[in-house]
């Protein structure tokens, strides 16, 4: 007997039950339009920004979290479905971190099986004179460590790019990630980052790779309902060495705001974006930095030494390189690299 | 009247409530009420299960789930079924991820 569904409908399709509101529009809808509306928006923020050109190979920076796993499927399956032509690879760092590392890394060995992609990991230890993440804890205690794992994890998926002769890596750096930079460099008056934080590809004087996120704006609960309905094999342990407390508070602060005004994320991102920034000497000079090499590795350096080989100078010395004057003049793009210059900027001092 | 249902925790969570990732639970809705909702099952999560005492990065001002915890009830956005309001049924699947942990 044909009767009112004892449910709502899903607002896209009206024909089957909805399963989740979206946070960005509030609207209510089913499984499978779910799916579809979140790869389609991640299609057209690449198709917008002319991210991939045929033929290209680019690394997906790979760590078995959440974003990461969800950056792989979605690539792989937007890359057969619309014919983008690229060679995707799968790179991943391994810091040597005993318990979350390891279980991490085997996560993205099965990822490699279950979407066919090429597995690239590169180690501290081999890149590092044999410094893992471990030995470092060990030599400096855990407080400094994040400026450890800034450093050397950049150079760490540049290398490995290099290795694989790839100049752009994907990472999988979602909305909220990006509100909370924002809001971070704004709390610190970091106005050479604010102005680039929101930038979907950034590449520095700092880096030959370019890095872009595809996933700029999809909200990090989606990413979550999508690895979580699609049943994806991701990690989610938090690394046991991060005590980010400034984002953490940011990000708190985004939760809470999201919960009196339900468009906060997006509002801050189109701030970022939208910010018109008087121009001062600051960012112009760190413009003009000439890049060089590093005089021991080679790696693109502004100075004589590149920020890595002056870490691992101070760890070889035996103690934590407490002097070390970063002129960073890189995007606040991974995750903690801007908490560890103003660490070491308030060392400095 | 009893209710059985089963708790789930992920994406850290679960470090919180001594490493398990489900629970298997039987709630007994107190004297005066008749049934069980998810607010009493989370403050039955906090009294009773919980092992670590950062009860914070649970719930925020006395069993209220802490913002930026998705929690799904039968694998739909509790937002959907009117949240801590939701009447637990008999072999609900109530799961608590975290999405406040990198990736
Ligand atoms: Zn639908
Ligand atoms: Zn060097």
């Amino acid at each position: 007997m044909p009767s009112a569904p004892l449910f709502s409908l899903c607002e896209l399709c009206s024909a089957r039950k909805p399963f989740l509101r979206r946070p960005k529009t509030g609207q209510k809808i089913c499984q499978f339009c779910f799916f579809h509306v979140f790869e389609t928006e991640i299609h057209n923020t690449i198709v917008a920004a002319s991210l991939f050109y045929p033929g290209e190979r680019v690394a997906i920076g790979a760590s078995g979290g959440k974003d990461s796993t969800v950056l792989a499927h979605v690539m792989k399956t937007l890359n057969e479905r619309y014919n983008y032509g690229v060679e995707f690879i799968l790179l991943s760092v391994d810091e040597g971190i005993r318990g979350y590392r390891d279980d991490s890394l085997e996560t993205v060995k099965r990822n490699k099986d279950q979407y066919s992609l090429p597995l690239e990991i590169v180690s501290y230890h081999d890149l590092y004179d044999g410094w893992s993440m471990d030995n470092i804890v060990a030599q400096i205690g855990k407080k400094n460590n994040c400026t450890y794992c800034g450093v050397f994890r950049r150079q760490a998926l540049d290398r490995g790019a290099q290795k694989l002769g790839i100049n752009h890596v994907l990472t999988g750096h979602n909305a909220d990630d990006m509100a909370e930079t924002v809001l971070m460099n704004i709390l610190r008056g970091d106005t050479a980052r604010l102005d680039r934080c929101t930038e979907i590809i950034t590449q520095s004087a700092e880096s030959p790779i370019k890095r872009s996120k595809p996933l700029k704006y999809a909200y990090e609960k989606e990413i979550v309902l999508y690895a979580h309905y699609k049943k994806l094999d991701y990690f989610s342990t938090e690394c046991t060495y991060s005590p980010e407390a400034f984002r953490g508070t940011a990000r708190a602060l985004i939760k809470n705001l999201e919960t009196v005004r339900t468009s906060a994320i997006i509002d801050i991102i189109h701030s970022g974006e939208t910010f018109s920034l008087q121009r001062h000497g600051g960012r112009n000079h760190a413009k003009k930095l000439v890049a060089g090499a590093c005089e021991r590795c080679g790696y693109i350096s502004s100075n004589k030494l590149c920020k890595a080989c002056v870490l691992l100078d101070g760890l070889n010395a035996g103690k934590a390189a407490m002097q070390i004057k970063l002129e960073d003049s890189e995007p606040a793009e991974s995750t903690g690299e801007t908490f560890v210059r103003k660490q070491l900027e308030s060392l400095s001092f | 009247m009893t209710v059985p249902l089963t708790v789930e925790f992920s994406g850290g969570l679960e470090i919180l409530f001594g490493g398990e990732r489900t629970l298997n639970i039987t709630l007994r809705p107190s004297d005066k009420q008749a049934s069980s909702t998810i607010a009493d099952l989370v403050k039955y999560l906090c009294d009773e299960r919980m092992t670590d005492k950062r009860k914070e990065l649970f719930v925020i001002e006395e069993y209220h789930v802490r913002p930026g915890i998705l929690v799904l009830i039968n694998d739909a956005d509790w937002e959907l079924e009117g949240e801590e309001e939701y009447v637990i049924q008999s072999g609900d699947q109530i799961l608590f991820a975290s999405t406040l942990h990198g990736g």
